[in-house]
């Protein structure tokens, strides 16, 4: 290492007859660039905010005490009418309930689907080897896609409706979780795989018989995680798309003030049904990957 | 499993019912699973999908993608012509210049679309030309469009007493009273690097670069390679310039997103740890303090912040540091309860105070954990400040749902949506290239 740092001359390399003199400048320089490095980031990461800063519409310290008055004045709205919050909750159930199957539908086929390319793209496994690269490659191509481009998109083809969210949300699903199930599958055990293929197994029996049963548990717990990510991408591409209780979201600030009491309603909607999903999955996954 | 005095018929019994509830859940699993799907098909409405489904619209979109139409207009009263690439203002030629395809002497103007098919236009009105076909043949007499070509007529030519329409492989032909038009379908994107106006428009690379290289100064007060690439960067039709603002802007939202929120999330991070703070009940609050943040869509945050800060990257910024700081600070907090006490111990056994404890015990356990956490919400935060972009009205997002919105900019869509993949894609190759080098040093 030393030879590699200070080149192979004698007068430059460190005197290692005195190991603590050496230790004390090799710690020096470890210091001197860590420093260099701090300091690069330090300033480039204060431009790019004075830089974000100049780009924005409003400024930073002007807008700080705007977010108390707009809380304030939707929290205060919604006050006065807090008699109608039980039945917007009930008015707008249906639309979560839109948006929460949409996530779930997507979370299905984007299993499915990445199940498949999984375990085409996985070493040991592939039932082409030769196509491994291209499976790969698609995986690749589906994740870094976001979900909104090919929503709206769709939104143009196929009309409103849930069915474009659905369909972009699951490539998406397909692509992330087709990754993961790889990475686990790749770590499977493959003699039950050999002993399957002994007895004159189809490529078909040896992934459900051989392979699955070892990976279902950690496929799950990744399904499900996946699940949450998608309840919230739901909403989003409500709020910018169509369908869900994201567009009522929209519908609702675009209406502006009368309405603060629909947009606190499905912000409490919204809030209890990720932090129930939240706690859901964590409690299966602990279930799932511990054992019990 | 429990005692050897187990007799056989429960060990048979045992394993029957074990089997009768994997079979149960074998077979109950995918049936609950297509009632679901079931459900939604209805839910969802999808035998109405196909009433609602435009078909044309995907021709349109496809066809746009990779190939661009130019407007041959002539107005049929002043007997002006123009020639537009889209039909856009932009992309009008100028007087006196027109593509080689279309060529004038006097009022005749003639129209090579290719293969065979010529479409002239003149002061009786207009020809189509079409091989295998024959000639259509539109003039206006007494207010009404009299059409003659070979009958019968073909479905792909819709004529009416206003109205004529020529639909071919090669372009498409429209003829109305107050005007006759010719759309020519060319592969490429037009206009990409040069507009009509730029003097450089229309010439080949090799032309281009020896232009760049030797040739006299097209401009006397700039060299050519400058005034090529600020015609480049300043195309009207593209606005190359502007793109590449709003990719910077939007990475500039990743960055400062995800580093803002792992610079906060750290010391509260220590704090929600119970290995490193004492006060169990600043532990619990800070730890609902997180699941509040979590809760709370990104959504949400990002629509109170953009009412308070106005559109702009800074929103978009703010936005990823309060919904990450959620997830960094459980992050940060469960691996630092991970950490091996020995080190922290042989730290204290030196007489080190808290801090040095924590900067010399810890921080050396952790940083390789929560960099590649931090590297890993990088990549994934430059696809959600696509998104928010497109709400907080900044970066690439705001350009590409404009651009989707009007409805007929899909050769944009096509270059932004290559832009976001191959920013995604450089954004994972670089987050991957910085996790290996800064964790395995």
């Amino acid at each position: 290492m030393v030879d590699i740092a200070y080149g192979p001359q004698g007068g430059q390399r460190p005197d290692m007859t005195s190991t603590s003199a050496s230790y004390m400048e090799m710690v020096r320089r470890k210091r001197m660039y860590g420093g260099i490095l701090m300091v690069l980031f330090i300033a480039v990461f204060a431009s790019g905010w004075v830089l974000a800063d100049h780009r924005n519409a409003g400024g930073f310290w002007n807008g700080l005490p705007q977010i108390d008055d707009f809380a304030g004045e939707v929290i205060s709205e919604a006050w006065t009418n807090r008699a109608n919050l039980p039945e917007l909750f009930l008015e707008f159930l249906p639309s979560l309930i839109e948006t929460i199957n949409i996530a779930a539908v997507a979370t299905l086929l984007g299993a499915l689907a990445a199940v498949i390319l999984s375990l085409l793209s996985t070493r040991g496994l592939a039932r082409w080897p030769a196509l491994i690269p291209v499976f790969r490659r698609s995986m690749d191509a589906l994740r870094a896609i976001p979900e909104i481009v090919i929503a709206l998109m769709l939104i143009y083809i196929l009309g409103g409706g849930p069915v474009p969210a659905v369909i972009a949300i699951a490539l998406h699903t397909a692509g992330a979780l087709g990754k993961l199930f790889s990475e686990v599958a790749e770590n499977a055990d493959l003699k039950p795989v050999e002993g399957l293929s002994s007895v004159g197994a189809t490529w078909g029996q040896r992934m459900w018989l051989g392979v699955i049963p070892q990976v279902a548990p950690n496929w799950l717990s990744y399904t499900l995680l996946r699940f949450e990510i998608n309840v919230r991408a739901s909403a989003i591409l409500g709020f910018v798309g169509e369908g869900g209780i994201g567009h009522d979201l929209k519908l609702a600030m675009q209406w502006g003030q009368g309405r603060y009491d629909q947009v606190v309603a499905i912000f409490i909607l919204l809030f209890l049904t990720i932090v129930a999903i939240d706690r859901l999955s964590d409690h299966y996954r602990s279930r799932m990957v511990k054992g019990h | 499993m429990t005692t050897a005095t187990l007799s056989s018929s429960d060990v048979a019994r045992d394993i029957t019912a074990t089997f009768a509830r994997r079979r149960m859940f074998a077979f109950g699993i995918p049936a609950v699973i297509l009632l679901y799907l079931t459900y939604t098909f209805f839910a969802f409405d999808l035998p109405g999908l196909a009433a609602r489904a435009r078909l044309d619209n995907a021709a349109i979109l496809l066809s746009d993608f990779w190939s661009h139409k130019t407007h041959v207009t002539r107005d049929n009263r002043s007997g002006e012509l123009v020639v537009a690439i889209e039909g856009e203002n932009k992309g009008t030629y100028p007087e006196g210049m027109l593509p080689e395809w279309v060529t004038r002497e006097g009022d005749v103007t003639r129209i090579d679309l290719g293969t065979g098919h010529m479409v002239t236009y003149d002061d009786a009105g207009a020809r189509f030309v079409v091989p295998g076909y024959g000639t259509i043949d539109v003039r206006p007499v007494d207010g009404k469009l009299a059409l003659t070509a070979p009958e019968p007529l073909p479905a792909w030519i819709n004529a009416a007493d206003n109205k004529v329409t020529v639909t071919t492989d090669a372009g498409r032909f429209n003829y109305t009273r107050s005007k006759v038009e010719t759309f020519r379908y060319q592969a490429g994107w037009e206009l990409f690097f040069f507009t009509l106006d730029s003097p450089f428009f229309g010439k080949g690379p090799l032309e281009l670069a020896s232009l760049a290289m030797t040739g006299d100064r097209v401009d006397p007060a700039r060299s050519n390679i400058g005034y090529m690439l600020s015609e480049f960067w300043t195309n009207k039709m593209w606005r190359h310039g502007d793109v590449a603002w709003a990719i910077f802007e939007t990475i500039l939202m990743a960055f400062l997103g995800t580093f803002g929120a792992a610079i906060i999330a750290l010391p509260l991070g220590f704090m929600a740890a119970s290995n490193m703070m004492p006060f169990a009940a600043l532990r619990f609050a800070i730890r609902r303090v997180f699941d509040f943040i979590r809760g709370v869509d990104g959504l949400i945050w990002t629509i109170i912040l953009s009412r308070a800060f106005g559109p702009g990257p800074m929103t978009g910024a703010l936005a990823l540091v309060i919904t990450d700081t959620g997830s960094f600070g459980k992050l940060f907090s469960e691996a630092l309860e991970n950490i091996d006490e020995k080190q922290v111990e042989g730290v204290r056994s030196t007489g080190a105070g808290t801090l040095q404890r924590a900067r010399f015990g810890v921080i050396p356990q952790i940083t390789p954990v929560l960099l590649s956490q931090v590297l890993y919400y990088l990549e994934s935060n430059t696809r959600s400040a696509t998104v928010i972009g497109a709400i907080v009205g900044g970066g690439i997002g705001l350009l590409l749902t404009q651009a989707i919105i009007t409805q007929k900019d899909w050769e944009e869509v096509a270059y932004y949506m290559t832009l976001i993949v191959l920013m995604v894609m450089l954004m994972d190759s670089l987050s991957g290239w910085l996790r290996r080098h800064l964790i395995k040093g």
